[in-house]
């Protein structure tokens, strides 16, 4: 085996300037294939990171998949027997019945963060002014368990909030737009006529107007007082350690706990399909690099063979069986790609070095970003994989036909 | 003297031409241990496909071969690769060196590839070899920087290489000038004393016949004397 390699070897450093050229081309296909799946994937996961980050993993709603079925239809459905209609639910205050065992019960598993949350729709007023908002009834010591708000605090605190029952935490725009401040008191007002006085303690900015616009944090008891839901909440937050299990563990928590549990997969359903397609696509289109430079390979080896005809005729009459002469060529394909992922990897990591160097500003954005480069292992394993994967199966097809070379043909054939 | 190599009614045909064409018909050789036997005859008249098929590089189209009394006209490709490594070594018309590889490596690849000796043995003796031949100043040049008879010589030193019992060489002095034709020819008699193998030679020339014991003699690709 060493003495194949070693004829390999010479064969390729016998034309030094065809091998560096096919070499160029598998180095060039790595190294582009790196930087590419570098930044879809980096641009992919800086995408679902915010996602992730900022909206809960599982969101666990105080409503079923499926109504209620009827006693009656459970006991005689199907039979036709009976037919109710113009069934009307029992008015009641909604909301998850029994919240705390769910709550005890979520806790109990090992990679589960989670917070019961009140939400619901009222008014701020101020000076005159009114704006309808989404109010998010929390327990304030457990808002960092399953939000990232306090990375976006741009006034104030939210640790103002755990002092303060009678806090609330208000978005930038909001404020701007009620031309509100730190500090200012406000009143809200729900649709059962309850009203509230309280103090705004921060403000936050998360860059999604929508968001800044209408949402609005305050302590959950002072929520289920305004909302007259005393002891109610209507959904449970949960974060997971591994944000890529939230599709199978909100199908078990739904399994056990009945109620609507939405995973971030689920909610977003339109996007994660939309990546999906982008990263076949970007597979696809790098994948043709590198089997560009499988034909590169390909073209050299072949080369090799057709000119060493005599050599290999040597070979064989010297007592190299057929094996050891397709493996010379195999041998010659894999140190190709060996050497073209021992110089295409670095050239590539340097693409992507350069690459998180580049800072733009995306049109209608006040501050420059850097590109998102993934520094992910898989996309080098799959790079190096792929390359010397094309590299040998390239160099099968000549090696196949140098072990077919009848030396007899060349020997007479004199030269 | 005990037989190396004996055919019984060798015939090669070219099937696959457009006219069969017969290379060798019923062909009965026999080379004894230590024998030095030149096949002669006009160019076309299928000495070299007789020696490829004494040298197991051809298969024949009917008839036997036995290698010291075994049967092997049946081995596999494989099987015959392995016994021209151990027991024959080639020399050509022309050099037919690996031009990549020093006049060392080309004979230490036979060696190396039959990995009886250690990597350190096998270029002592593929040294000595060389040396033998009067080439142990040109042991690290290429093919390209030698000569024609030092080319030649080294071919032989690397059909020495694993101590084969019979050496064929095919007009090993047909590319070469007067002193160097008659160099090579002194070698190859001297192998026979040397090393006490036998020595097939394909030659059209008359003079180089007569140093050999023995001269078969093939027209058409029929053996038409011997002596």
């Amino acid at each position: 085996m060493r003495l194949l390699a070693f004829i390999a070897l010479k064969h390729l450093l016998a034309r030094k300037r065809q091998s560096i050229v096919s070499l160029m081309g598998i180095v060039l296909g790595v190294a582009f294939f790196l930087a590419i799946s570098s930044i879809m994937q980096g641009s992919e996961e800086d995408f679902i990171k915010r996602l992730v980050d900022n909206s809960p993993h599982i969101t666990i709603s105080d409503e079923f998949r499926n109504p209620r079925v009827q006693p009656v239809d459970r006991l005689y459905g199907d039979k036709g027997i009976v037919s109710i209609s113009g069934v009307k639910p029992l008015t009641e205050t909604r909301g998850i019945r029994g919240y705390e065992k769910i709550l005890a019960y979520l806790e109990n598993q090992p990679d589960i963060k989670v917070s019961p949350v009140l939400t619901g729709s009222s008014i701020i007023s101020f000076a005159g002014q009114e704006k309808g908002v989404t109010i998010n009834g929390m327990i304030p010591q457990e808002i960092d368990r399953v939000s990232t708000i306090r990375d976006y605090m741009v006034e104030g605190s939210l640790d103002r909030l755990y002092a303060n029952p009678d806090g609330v935490l208000i978005g930038v725009t909001l404020a701007k737009n009620l031309s509100l401040a730190l500090n200012d008191t406000i009143t809200i007002s729900a649709q059962n006529g309850n009203v509230r006085t309280l103090k705004i303690v921060g403000i936050f900015k998360t860059g999604r107007s929508g968001y800044d616009r209408s949402q609005v944090f305050m302590n959950l008891k002072r929520a289920q007082a305004l909302l007259g839901r005393i002891n109610r909440i209507n959904a449970i937050l949960v974060k997971l350690d591994q944000p890529n299990q939230a599709l199978l563990r909100a199908h078990e928590i739904e399994a056990v706990i009945k109620y609507k549990s939405e995973s971030w997969q689920e909610q977003s359903e339109d996007l994660m399909s939309t990546l999906a397609i982008r990263n076949k696509i970007m597979y696809t289109v790098v994948s043709a690099v590198l089997v560009v430079a499988a034909f590169g390979i390909y073209n050299v080896i072949s080369t090799v063979v057709m000119e060493k005809h005599r050599d290999i005729a040597i070979l064989k009459s010297m007592g190299f069986p057929a094996a050891d002469i397709r493996m010379i060529f195999l041998i010659q394909g894999i140190l190709l790609g060996v050497a073209g992922n021992l110089a295409g990897v670095p050239l590539g990591v340097i693409f992507m070095r350069a690459m998180e160097e580049i800072e733009f500003r995306p049109p209608g954005s006040t501050e420059a970003i850097s590109m998102p480069v993934s520094w992910g292992m898989e996309q080098f394993a799959i790079a190096a994989t792929f390359a010397l994967s094309a590299a040998v199966l390239a160099s099968f097809l000549p090696a196949r036909k140098a072990s077919h070379v009848q030396p007899v043909d060349i020997l007479r054939g004199g030269l | 003297m005990a037989t190396l190599l004996k055919t019984e009614n060798l015939t090669r045909r070219l099937e696959e031409e457009a006219i069969p064409v017969t290379l060798v018909r019923q062909a009965n050789v026999e080379i004894r241990e230590g024998e030095y036997v030149a096949i002669k005859g006009p160019s076309g008249s299928g000495k070299s496909s007789l020696l490829y098929l004494l040298g197991l590089l051809d298969r024949p189209t009917s008839g036997k071969i036995y290698f010291r009394d075994q049967d092997i006209s049946n081995f596999s490709q494989n099987k015959l690769a392995q016994l021209r490594l151990e027991q024959m070594g080639f020399v050509f018309q022309f050099h037919f060196l690996l031009p990549e590889f020093t006049s060392l490596e080309n004979v230490m690849i036979p060696m190396r590839k039959l990995g009886n000796l250690s990597d350190k043995e096998i270029k002592i003796a593929a040294t000595e070899r060389l040396a033998e031949l009067g080439l142990a100043d040109h042991i690290n040049k290429l093919p390209s920087q030698l000569s024609g008879g030092q080319r030649q010589r080294v071919a032989i030193a690397r059909a020495l290489a694993n101590n084969p019992k019979l050496i064929l060489a095919d007009e090993p002095t047909g590319n070469l000038d007067t002193v160097s034709s008659e160099n090579v020819q002194e070698i190859l008699q001297n192998l026979v004393k040397t090393h006490g193998c036998s020595v097939v030679v394909v030659t059209h020339d008359p003079e180089f016949a007569q140093r050999c014991d023995r001269t078969i003699t093939i027209v058409d690709g029929a053996i038409v004397e011997e002596e």
